[in-house]
């Protein structure tokens, strides 16, 4: 009886029929491919990509100059330098972040007492000439003002687990 | 002795201590604000309370005496709670601006508040806040952060000697301010800027250049006076951005200079020369070290043939190391020539050959709080050495009489018990007359010495002053800046140690530069070479080489029209010389003209080498930061200059080399005195009408202070102009700020006219170290005045 069973499934292609079953449901349920990079996976608004330099709302930079990022930094990727600006308040002069040494670990973002350093979630990007790892303070400051609506949305919606 | 205990151990201790400092030299931590070991006791912050068994309150430890049997708990659970009450009070206004205080880092209050401080304040109310005041170029202020622990009011009141700054308001409206809304005027206050424990008063040239924790610091030692502070050189990849003391009892206690702390700031000076320069057809080149040496060898070389060794001079300035001073000298002696002089002020050198190793003080600078009493002759202590200064007066505070005899009446932070203000031809007369009141008063008097003086008539202000001084006791003399560089400085010398002789008091130098020491026993003086040895026939001085309008001439790190005395006298012989090679880590269009070969060197901060104090302390330092541009280290150019002359004998390798070599030799010897001086040929009447005061401004001394801007923008700057006391104005009928005409033989300069009223009657002061004054040769000669 075994036997007579055996040989009319492998007439039939019964496991394949088995398989092309899987295949079928596959071809009608919802698809989860992501055309990238048209389209893309949602990301943690804890992710840690490229870094920016944020402003305050009326256009005030928010970085003081006080240097915990570069003294927290484990990669020594940050390099500051400041003065005082001509109202006499603290600034930075130069605000570099090696993007080679960077390891993301978020720690900048950790110390800053004014939330002006931020790693936003933009994951892609790329150099094609020497020294253009190097982000200096103008490129930052406009990361953060191009994505600012951006970065104060992860920033609310991580608040409530801080 | 009596027995305390403190957190369980058992401690033998003098009686009249302070709990604070037996547990301080146990390494027993207590926090505190007010309290300084340098300052007297306040009380006023309560950090330091602690627990004292059979008391019923907490005690702070700075102001409870130790007593026998007493039992001590520092951190036991009511002195813990005590001290983080306290806290919690202080930090009621004391507003959380870590992040852009300069003091963060290094802030007392920060590192207490981590140990005694809650996360979070129960207080909901607003902070006060407080105005800033402006006091000034070197300290800024932050006054809502200050927590009136009074450091910087009794700094100024204890250690200053002038009040200076003090609370003002009561409460919780107090205030620290100056009671006159301006700038503080000390020559010492930015050690208010280590003082404060918070980041009320901070360094303005610093301001958020860097923090703390970014910097590495390196032992160094003043460059400026002859006192040898010691200092931390705070350095950023390769950046001098702050100078602190370091704390050295025997010489600079806790505290330092403005002129030390501030000096930094001219190093990277935008006159700073990176690449040697060469004169070619009147036109300046810049090319590489070997070229540049070659052409200043070569120059040398051809001169030496054509005109003998003889006919060069070199001229270090008193602050360069000593083994700078030791290879110039080495080098300038195996050319054939004994032209070698540190002493760019000097005019009289002619008793040199009488003067000890070294000139200095034979006692050490700690020792001159225990003298008992303490003359000074010409001397401006307090701007010259600022630190002797204040040792003087802590002397003066124990008890010591402090005599002067003066030019000008300076105002010192110490009471003078008497004093001469005398015109500058009539010191020697002056002092001869005090040697003469002394003489007479001696069982048995030189009578040799009484025939020369018996001419001399003795003033009643004279004759008071030497009554005063007969009650010298264990004293020292000092001879400041005007003996020594004042035209008959050898008899005031003479004078000076005769009284001294009297008096039972020793007689101390107090040079200009930070290392005329070290030059003396380097060798770059030109009647001895290194370590003493005589030369068979001395060279020229300093001023005696632009006298003499010599052919070629070798400068190390000075400005002449800035540094030397006859200025005019000296540019005019460089601009003659047929060839001027120039070693200075600066340049300028003054040097231009009369170089032909500038060699750039570095200052003390880029260099390695070795200071010798007043006191004879060899002091040696490595270079903190790497040498500007090409700019090379004095004695490597030195040495390589030497082996491009074929000198035998220069292949050192390092400039500890260089000090080993001298030190050998040295080893052991001691300055400071005078051997038999002679007596002088005559004494001269003092002139009649005005004459010429000139000084170096405290802030004018060398080329790296007049490039500090700080310092040149800070009230206590001098600037140029002419001074002279009230009535000598009324009779010229002129007013502050008049344009003044002051002709000096061939020479005249057009300045405002200032007043200062503490001048002698006929003295002209006219600062020296300026531009505008370098015109006017004699430093203490008869001028005119006339209305411009």
């Amino acid at each position: 009886m075994k036997k007579i069973v055996q040989i009319i499934k492998s007439f039939t292609l019964w496991e394949l029929l088995i398989g092309m079953k899987l295949t079928g449901r596959y071809l009608f349920a919802k698809k989860v491919t992501l055309q990238f990079p048209e389209e893309k996976t949602p990301y943690s608004p804890r992710f840690r990509g490229l870094h920016a330099l944020r402003r305050y709302p009326n256009g005030e930079e928010r970085c003081i100059a006080c240097k915990l990022c570069e003294a927290v930094c484990p990669a020594l990727a940050i390099t500051i330098e400041a003065e005082p600006r001509e109202d006499g308040s603290r600034r930075t002069t130069r605000y570099d972040i090696d993007l080679f040494k960077c390891i993301y670990c978020g720690f900048c973002e950790e110390s800053c007492p004014v939330d002006s350093i931020v790693e936003t979630n933009m994951s892609l990007y790329h150099f094609e000439n020497r020294g253009e790892n190097i982000m200096t303070k103008p490129m930052l400051l406009a990361i953060g003002d191009k994505y600012e609506k951006e970065i104060a949305e992860s920033k609310r919606a991580d608040a409530p687990y801080r | 002795m009596i027995e305390i205990e403190i957190d369980g151990k058992k401690f033998q201790v003098e009686p009249g201590k302070m709990i604070i400092e037996v547990a301080d030299d146990a390494g027993i931590r207590i926090p505190r604000f007010c309290y300084h070991k340098k300052l007297s006791i306040a009380a006023n912050c309560r950090m330091c309370l602690i627990e004292v068994e059979k008391a019923p309150k907490p005690l702070p430890a700075c102001a409870t005496p130790v007593s026998d049997g007493m039992v001590v708990h520092t951190h036991s659970a009511r002195a813990l709670d005590a001290q983080r009450s306290v806290m919690e009070f202080l930090l009621i206004n004391h507003p959380l601006d870590c992040p852009i205080c300069d003091q963060g880092g290094e802030c007392e209050l920060q590192d207490v508040a981590v140990g005694y401080g809650k996360d979070v304040s129960r207080y909901t109310e607003g902070k006060r806040s407080v105005k800033d005041k402006d006091i000034g170029s070197l300290v800024a202020t932050d006054m809502t952060r200050c927590i009136h622990c009074t450091r910087c009011v009794r700094f100024g009141d204890e250690v200053l000697g002038v009040p200076q700054l003090g609370t003002i308001g009561r409460g919780g409206k107090t205030e620290i301010a100056t009671y006159v809304e301006q700038s503080l005027d000390s020559v010492m206050s930015g050690n208010i800027i280590d003082l404060c424990p918070v980041g009320a008063l901070t360094s303005k040239p610093f301001r958020f250049q860097a923090r703390s924790w970014e910097m590495e610091q390196e032992t160094n030692y003043s460059p400026h006076d002859c006192v040898g502070s010691n200092l931390h050189i705070q350095q950023r990849r390769q950046k001098v951005l702050r100078v602190a003391p370091k704390e050295n009892e025997a010489i600079n206690e806790t505290w330092l200079s403005d002129r030390d702390r501030f000096s930094y700031l001219g190093l990277l000076h935008e006159d700073r020369l990176a690449e040697p320069l060469i004169k070619q057809n009147g036109e300046w080149k810049t090319v590489d070290w070997q070229f540049a040496l070659n052409v200043a060898a070569e120059g040398i070389r051809k001169l030496i043939d054509a005109q003998g060794g003889q006919k060069i001079g070199a001229i270090i300035s008193p602050n360069a190391t000593t083994e700078e001073m030791y290879l110039l000298q080495k080098m300038m002696r195996a050319l054939g020539s004994q032209n070698i002089d540190h002493r760019t002020r000097v005019t009289d050198v002619s008793d040199q050959k009488h003067i000890g190793a070294f000139p200095g003080m034979g006692f050490s600078i700690a020792s001159i709080e225990e003298q008992s009493s303490i003359l000074l002759i010409g001397s401006h202590v307090t701007h010259e050495q600022p630190i002797i200064g204040h040792r003087i007066r802590k002397a003066a505070l124990q008890g010591s009489s402090i005599f002067a005899i003066n030019l000008e009446n300076y105002q010192f932070p110490f009471d003078l018990s008497d004093k001469l203000i005398v015109k500058p031809s009539a010191l020697v007369w002056h002092l001869a007359s005090v040697a003469k009141v002394l003489l007479t008063k001696q069982t048995n008097p030189d009578s040799e010495l009484m025939a020369f003086l018996a001419d001399l008539h003795v003033s009643e202000e004279a004759n008071a002053f030497a009554d005063k001084l007969m009650q010298f006791d264990k004293g020292c003399i000092f001879l400041g800046e005007i003996a020594q560089n004042h035209p008959q400085a050898s008899a005031i010398r003479y004078f000076a140690e005769l009284i001294g002789k009297m008096t039972n008091a020793q007689v101390g130098t107090l040079t200009t530069g930070a290392n005329a020491a070290g030059a003396w026993l380097a060798g770059a003086v030109p009647h001895r070479s290194a370590a003493q040895k005589s030369v068979a026939s001395p060279g020229l001085s300093a001023k005696q080489m632009f006298d003499a309008k010599l052919p070629a001439y070798l400068l190390f790190n000075i400005e002449p029209e800035y540094d030397c005395t006859h200025a005019q006298t000296a540019i005019n012989a460089l601009k003659d010389a047929s060839l001027v090679v120039v070693m200075t880590p600066y340049v300028t269009e003054a040097i231009k003209e009369y170089a032909d070969v500038i060699l750039p060197i570095v200052p003390f901060t880029e260099t390695s080498g070795t200071y010798v104090n007043v006191e004879g302390k060899w002091q040696h330092f490595s270079g903190t930061v790497k040498p500007f541009g090409e700019a090379r280290p004095g004695w490597k150019v030195l040495r390589v200059l030497s082996n491009l002359l074929d000198l035998e004998n220069f292949e050192f390798e390092s400039s500890l080399d260089v000090l080993n070599t001298l030190k050998d030799s040295v080893d052991g010897i001691l300055g400071g005195h005078h051997n038999a001086l002679e007596l002088p040929s005559k004494m001269n009447l003092p002139h009649e009408g005005l004459e010429r005061i000139t000084q170096w401004p405290i802030y004018r001394t060398d080329n790296l202070v007049r490039r500090a801007y700080a310092l040149q923008e800070n009230i206590v700057n001098t600037i140029p102009q002419i001074y002279v006391n009230n009535a000598l104005a009324k009779k010229l009928a002129c007013a502050e700020g008049d344009l003044i005409v002051v002709s000096q033989g061939q020479a005249s300069v057009t300045l405002p006219l200032a007043i200062n009223d503490a001048l002698v009657d006929d003295g002209v002061y006219i600062p020296a170290g300026f531009q505008e004054t370098a015109t006017l040769n004699e430093l203490f000669s008869p001028v005119t005045i006339v209305r411009s």
